[in-house]
C-alpha cells in the first residue's frame, strides 16, 4: 500500500507562488502549479524514503563566493533569488550530510544564464545557483571534484563563465545548437580559460533531436568523460525546455526520455532550471525525473499526447550526434595538448565580450584577463562597463592560487582602486571577498 | 441535554450534560467481540429514563468502523482504478479485484482518453460472476472532473449494482492513491455500517430520538447518520479526536498548546494551534491505509502509566512500549512508572508497599535508593514525552510551504501549555511542567473527557472549489457539484460561493443557524497564461464548517 524508494530522495519543492518577473513573463506564478498538482496527486509525499523540505535562505556570502553583483548583493538579488539559490544549497547539504542520498531542487527562478558579473536579470536569471551552491559545499564540506551536466535546452553561458577557468568543475553542457537558439553560444570549441581548458564541454545538437540522439550523447560522450574526472559530485542542471511541447525551443525529447536520462546519469543533485511547457510538459518530466532520482518505475509516466512515431528522430540527425560526439571526445582527450599548444608562452590570455541582459535589455562590454601561471590555474581580471553604468573591475583568485598569484592579484587590487568606481576582489583562497565604492 | 458516548478499545465512556454540568457518566468495559452489540446496549441503557424531548443531540464515537478495518472483517470489493499516466499502479491493488481501466484525465480536468463501455462490461460481468457487490470508483485528477467516476457508476447502476462508493465523493483532495484507499475501504465496511446505523436508528425510533443522533469523525467533528450511511470511512478513528475534543473544552485560552492524553500503555500527543486542534495534513491512515479523511493531528507514543520498565547492562532505563500488565502496585507482575509515582505519593491508588518494592527492584539494578529510582523514573517519563513533543514540533514546523511569503513570515508553532488527561495525567503534571517548563494542566473531569468532547462536537465538513474560467467550469466534488461559470469569474466569486455552499448544506442537515460558521481555509487564483495573454484563472478554494464546541467553556480559571 505504501511504496518504497530505492534511493532515498530529498525534495525541495518551491513554486513561489506569490513571485513574477512580470504577469505574463514566462517565469510567473503559475509555472509550477500544474507540476504541484501531479506529484500530490500521485501521492509522492506518502513514498517512504522520499523527504521534502523547504528551502532556506541563501545569504550575501554564498553569493559573494560566486559572483561579483554590481554594486552589490543587496541591489541585485531579491529574496526570491535567495530562497531558490538557498533551495539548491538546500538541496546540496541534505546530500552532504547524507541524510539523503540524491536530491531534487524544483526551485524558481533559474540560474545558468547568470555569469560572474552580474549587472542585472539575463534569461530570467539573476544568481547561478547551482554555482552557489557548489561553491557553498566545497567551503563547508571541504574542497571536491564537481561535475555539473546542464541538461537545460539553452547554452549554460552562465555556469560556463563562471566555472570558465577552474578545473576542478567539469561543466558539460546539453543544448540546442547556439546558432538556432538564446543565448547563441555553447560552440565546441569554447573549451575554458588557461588554467582548465578542456574542462568546459559544450554539446550543441540540433533542433529535432528526440530522445534517441539525447541518450546516445549521455551512454557515447557524457557517461565516459565523467568516468574518466571521476567527481566527488554529479550535480544536473535540470532544465526541462528540450521538451517536444515547449513553446521556446525545438527539440523533440519526452518526459520518458528525460526520466532516462535522470537514470544513466544518476547525479546526486538534480536543480530544475527553464522549462517553460508548464502544462503539457513540467508535470511529466518532473514527475519522470523523481521517480527516476528515487529508483521507481517510470515506465508509465507519458504525457497524454505522447507518440513515439511522431518524435522519431531522422538519421540525418542521428549521423550528425554521432560524429559531434566523436569530435567532442577527442577534444577531451587530447586536452592537454591542445592547452599547451593554445597558451604555452603567454604571459595572459586577454578575451574582449559583450554580454547581453535580455531581461533588463542591458549591454555590458567586458575586458577579460586570465594569467598564464603553470603552479596554479591562473587570476582572473574582469573590466566591465555597461551602456548606461560605470567601469568596474573584477578580480577573482582561484580556490589553490600560488602565493605570487596571490600578491599580484592584490597588486591589481591596491593600483587601481581609485581608476574604478568600484573595484571588487574575490579571494576564494581564503573565502574573502573585498571591495571598494 | 447533551449526551457524549464514547466506545472505546477497552472502556465505553458516557457522560450526560445539562446547561454544561455533568448530570450522570458512565464507564463500563468495551465488549470487544461484539462491538455493534456493545455499543447499541449502552445507548438502550443510556437512555432508559431519559425522555426524548429533553434531549438536544445525541454524538456516538465508536470503533466499530475501526475494528472491522484492524480486523479485517470487510466485504470484498471490485476496484475500478483509471489510473492515466503516472506511478506504476499495482501498489494500488487494495480490492478482491482490481480493474486498472483504459481512460484518463489531466491535471486540468482535460479528458485526454476515453473509456472503453466494451471494458467496463466484461468487468463488470466478472464481478457478477464473483457474486462481489461493494465496488469502489477512482479515476485519477477525478476532483477536477468527476465525468468518468460518475459515467462508471451510471453504469454500475444499470446492472444493479448498489453498494458504490465514488472517490470525489469522498475527498475533493489531490492524492490519487489516498482516495484510491480510501474508497476501497468506505466500500468494504459499508454493509457494516449501515447494519448497524440502522439497528440504532430503531432504537431511536422507538424512543422519539429520530434526527438526533451523529456519529463522531476524526476530524471532531460529527457525522448525520444519513451521510454516516453512505460515507462510513468518516467514522474511523474517531476515538482519539473525542479526547481532544474534550480537552479543547477544558483549554478555551487562544493559544498554542500540547495536549497529552496519557494512558496505561501510550500517550498520545496533539496540539493547538491558537487554541485550534492541529489536523494531519493529508488524512489519516489506517493499518497499512493511508486515506485522505480529516483528522485531528494525533501521535501515539509507547509510553504509558502501566509500560514495563526494564534496566540493561550499561544502566540504561528503558520504559516501554511494551506493557506486561497492572503495576505491581495494583498487582501487576512487574515495575511500572504507575509504581514510581505511587511510591512518591503522587497517585493514590493500589498498594503503596507494593510499589516500594517494585522501586527498590529498580533501586538494586541502578545501584541507587528506592527513592533514587522513583525518582529517575518519574523524570524519565517526563523527559521521553518532551523529546518526542519536541520532534514531533520540528516536523510541524517544517511543514512545506510554497509562497515567499509563508517561508518568511509563517506561523510557528510554539507551546505555551500543556493540557494533560488520563489516569496517571494529575501525578506527571508537576514533572511535565518542570522538564517543558510551561505550565500543565489537568482538567478536573479528565476521566470522561473523551466522553464530554464527543457530546460537544458539532458538524464539521470541507469542500474544496475548484474553478477554470478558460473551460469555463466550477467543480465541488464533495457536493457532486459541476456548474458552469462565465470568464469572469473571480476569487471573490468562487469564496463566496464556497460559503453559500456550506451554508446551505449545513441548513438541509438541520443545522442551527446559529452553530453554522464557515471559514476560508485556503483560497487561490493563478491567472492563466498562453502565449503572451491571459486565457483565464485557474482558482482553488478551500472552506470548511469550522471545527468547534457546541458551547465554550464558561468556566473562569
Amino acid at each position: 500500500m505504501i511504496l518504497k524508494a530505492k534511493n532515498k530522495l530529498g525534495i525541495i519543492f518551491f513554486p513561489a507562488f506569490d513571485w513574477a518577473i512580470s504577469p505574463n513573463h514566462p517565469e510567473r506564478e503559475e509555472r509550477l502549479l500544474y507540476t504541484m498538482d501531479q506529484l500530490t496527486e500521485e501521492g509522492i509525499q506518502d513514498i517512504e524514503g522520499i523527504k521534502f523540505y523547504n528551502p532556506k535562505m541563501a545569504i550575501a556570502k554564498d553569493i559573494e563566493r560566486v559572483h561579483f553583483c554590481i554594486p552589490d548583493v543587496s541591489h541585485r538579488v531579491s529574496q526570491s533569488h535567495l530562497i531558490s539559490a538557498g533551495g539548491a544549497i538546500t538541496a546540496g547539504e541534505i546530500v552532504m550530510n547524507k541524510e539523503v542520498q540524491k536530491s531534487f531542487a524544483i526551485v524558481r527562478p533559474p540560474g545558468h544564464h547568470a555569469q560572474k558579473v552580474v549587472w542585472g536579470d539575463r534569461g530570467f536569471c539573476i544568481i547561478n545557483i547551482e554555482a552557489i551552491m557548489a561553491e557553498h559545499l566545497r567551503q563547508k564540506f571541504g574542497h571536491k571534484k564537481i561535475a555539473i551536466v546542464d541538461t537545460d535546452c539553452h547554452h549554460g553561458d552562465g555556469t560556463q563563465n563562471i566555472f570558465w577557468n577552474d578545473p576542478d568543475t567539469l561543466y558539460i553542457s546539453l543544448h540546442q545548437d547556439g546558432r538556432t537558439l538564446y543565448p547563441g553560444t555553447g560552440f565546441i570549441d569554447e573549451l575554458g580559460g588557461p588554467g582548465a581548458y578542456g574542462y568546459n564541454i559544450n554539446i550543441p545538437l540540433p533542433p529535432k533531436t528526440g530522445d534517441e540522439g539525447y541518450l546516445y550523447v549521455i551512454d557515447n560522450l557524457v557517461l565516459p568523460i565523467l568516468n574518466e574526472y571521476q567527481p566527488d559530485l554529479i550535480i544536473n542542471s535540470a532544465g526541462q525546455d528540450n521538451h517536444y511541447s515547449d513553446p521556446l525551443t525545438n527539440m523533440n525529447i519526452s518526459a520518458l526520455g528525460y526520466a532516462q536520462l535522470s537514470e544513466k546519469l544518476n547525479a546526486d543533485i538534480a536543480v530544475l532550471e527553464g522549462g517553460y511547457s508548464i502544462e503539457g510538459a513540467l508535470p511529466y518530466v518532473n514527475l519522470g525525473l523523481v521517480l527516476a532520482m528515487a529508483g521507481l518505475d517510470y515506465s508509465q509516466v507519458k504525457e497524454p499526447d505522447y507518440s513515439p512515431e511522431k518524435l522519431k528522430q531522422s538519421p540525418k540527425i542521428t549521423d550528425y550526434i554521432k560524429r559531434l560526439c566523436e569530435i567532442i571526445y577527442q577534444n577531451w582527450k587530447n586536452r592537454n595538448e591542445l592547452s599547451y599548444k593554445k597558451f604555452n608562452h603567454q604571459e595572459k590570455i586577454t578575451r574582449k565580450r559583450q554580454v547581453y541582459y535580455d531581461t533588463d535589455s542591458i549591454n555590458e562590454n567586458q575586458t577579460e584577463e586570465i594569467y598564464v601561471c603553470n603552479h596554479c590555474s591562473g587570476i582572473r581580471v574582469i573590466q566591465s562597463q555597461t551602456d548606461h553604468g560605470f567601469p568596474i573591475m573584477a578580480i577573482t583568485i582561484p580556490k589553490k592560487a600560488c602565493k605570487l598569484c596571490r600578491s599580484h592579484a592584490y597588486e591589481i587590487y591596491q593600483q587601481n582602486r581609485f581608476n574604478f568606481k568600484h573595484i571588487y576582489l574575490q579571494d576564494c583562497t581564503h573565502d574573502l571577498f573585498l571591495s571598494k565604492q | 441535554m447533551l449526551i457524549g458516548l464514547d466506545v472505546g478499545g477497552t472502556q465505553t465512556d458516557a457522560v450526560i450534560l445539562e446547561q454544561q454540568k455533568i448530570v450522570k457518566s458512565v464507564k463500563v468495559p468495551t465488549n470487544n467481540t461484539d462491538i455493534e452489540r456493545s455499543t447499541l446496549n449502552v445507548i438502550s441503557k443510556l437512555l432508559e429514563d431519559i425522555s426524548a424531548s429533553d434531549v438536544e443531540n445525541i454524538n456516538i464515537s465508536t470503533t466499530l468502523a475501526t475494528n472491522s478495518i484492524i480486523e479485517n472483517k470487510m466485504a470484498p470489493v471490485g476496484m475500478f482504478i483509471e489510473t492515466g499516466p503516472g506511478i506504476s499502479p499495482n501498489f494500488l491493488k487494495c480490492g478482491a479485484y482490481n480493474f486498472f481501466i483504459k481512460g484518463c484525465i489531466d491535471h486540468r480536468g482535460t479528458i485526454t482518453s476515453c473509456l472503453s463501455h466494451q471494458e467496463l462490461m466484461k468487468k463488470i460481468n466478472l464481478l457478477k460472476n464473483q457474486e462481489i457487490e461493494a465496488i469502489g470508483v477512482v479515476t485519477k485528477f477525478s476532483t477536477r472532473n468527476p465525468a468518468h467516476e460518475l459515467k462508471i457508476k451510471e453504469i454500475l447502476e444499470k446492472e444493479n449494482f448498489k453498494n458504490i462508493s465514488m472517490g470525489h465523493e469522498i475527498s475533493g483532495k489531490l492524492n490519487f492513491p489516498r482516495r484510491v484507499f480510501s474508497t476501497y475501504l468506505n466500500s468494504a465496511i459499508y454493509q457494516t455500517m449501515e447494519q448497524f446505523i440502522t439497528s440504532l436508528e430503531n432504537i431511536l425510533r422507538k424512543k422519539g430520538f429520530t434526527n438526533k443522533i451523529q456519529m463522531l469523525k476524526a476530524d471532531g467533528g460529527t457525522l448525520h447518520l444519513n451521510q454516516a450511511k453512505t460515507l462510513p470511512i468518516n467514522t474511523i478513528l474517531s476515538g482519539p479526536a473525542a479526547s481532544v475534543m474534550g480537552c479543547w473544552y477544558f483549554f478555551p485560552e487562544k493559544e498554542d498548546a500540547i495536549l497529552l492524553d496519557i494512558g496505561g500503555t501510550t500517550t498520545d500527543i496533539s496540539f493547538l494551534a491558537n487554541g485550534v486542534p492541529l489536523f494531519e495534513p493529508q488524512g489519516i491512515t489506517i493499518q497499512k491505509y493511508p486515506t485522505l479523511i480529516p483528522a485531528i493531528y494525533t501521535v501515539p507514543i509507547g509510553l504509558g502509566g502501566d509500560s514495563s520498565i526494564s534496566v540493561g547492562q550499561d544502566k540504561k532505563i528503558k520504559i516501554g512500549p511494551e506493557r506486561k500488565g497492572n503495576a505491581m502496585a495494583l498487582g501487576g507482575p512487574s515495575p511500572t512508572p504507575t509504581d514510581a509515582f505511587i511510591y512518591l505519593g503522587l497517585l493514590k491508588i493500589g498498594d503503596v508497599n507494593l510499589a516500594e518494592s517494585a522501586m527498590a527492584q529498580i533501586g538494586r539494578q541502578l545501584d541507587t535508593d528506592v527513592r533514587g529510582a522513583s525518582e529517575t523514573i518519574y523524570q524519565l517519563f517526563g523527559k521521553i514525552i518532551k523529546n518526542h513533543s519536541i520532534k514531533i514540533l520540528d516536523e510541524i514546523n517544517e511543514h512545506p510551504v510554497y509562497t515567499i511569503y509563508e517561508l518568511l513570515h509563517g506561523k510557528k508553532l510554539i507551546p505555551k501549555k500543556i493540557v494533560a488527561i488520563g489516569g496517571p495525567a494529575q501525578a506527571c503534571a508537576p514533572i511535565l511542567e518542570d522538564i517543558f517548563n510551561i505550565p500543565c494542566y489537568v482538567p478536573e473531569y479528565f476521566s470522561v473527557a473523551n466522553a464530554i468532547g464527543a457530546a460537544l462536537s458539532k458538524e464539521t465538513m470541507e469542500i474544496n472549489l475548484f474553478a477554470d474560467t478558460q473551460k469555463k467550469r466550477l467543480i465541488v466534488p464533495e457536493l457532486n457539484k459541476i456548474e458552469k461559470i462565465n470568464s469572469s469569474y473571480g476569487l471573490d466569486q468562487a469564496e463566496k460561493e464556497a460559503v453559500n455552499l456550506i451554508q446551505s448544506y449545513a441548513i438541509k442537515l438541520g443545522i442551527k443557524p446559529e452553530l453554522i460558521e464557515t471559514d476560508i481555509v485556503e483560497s487561490n487564483e493563478f491567472n492563466m497564461v498562453r502565449g503572451f495573454s491571459t486565457v483565464g484563472k485557474n482558482i482553488r478554494v478551500k472552506a470548511q464548517l469550522k471545527p468547534g464546541l457546541l458551547y465554550k467553556n464558561r468556566e473562569n480559571r
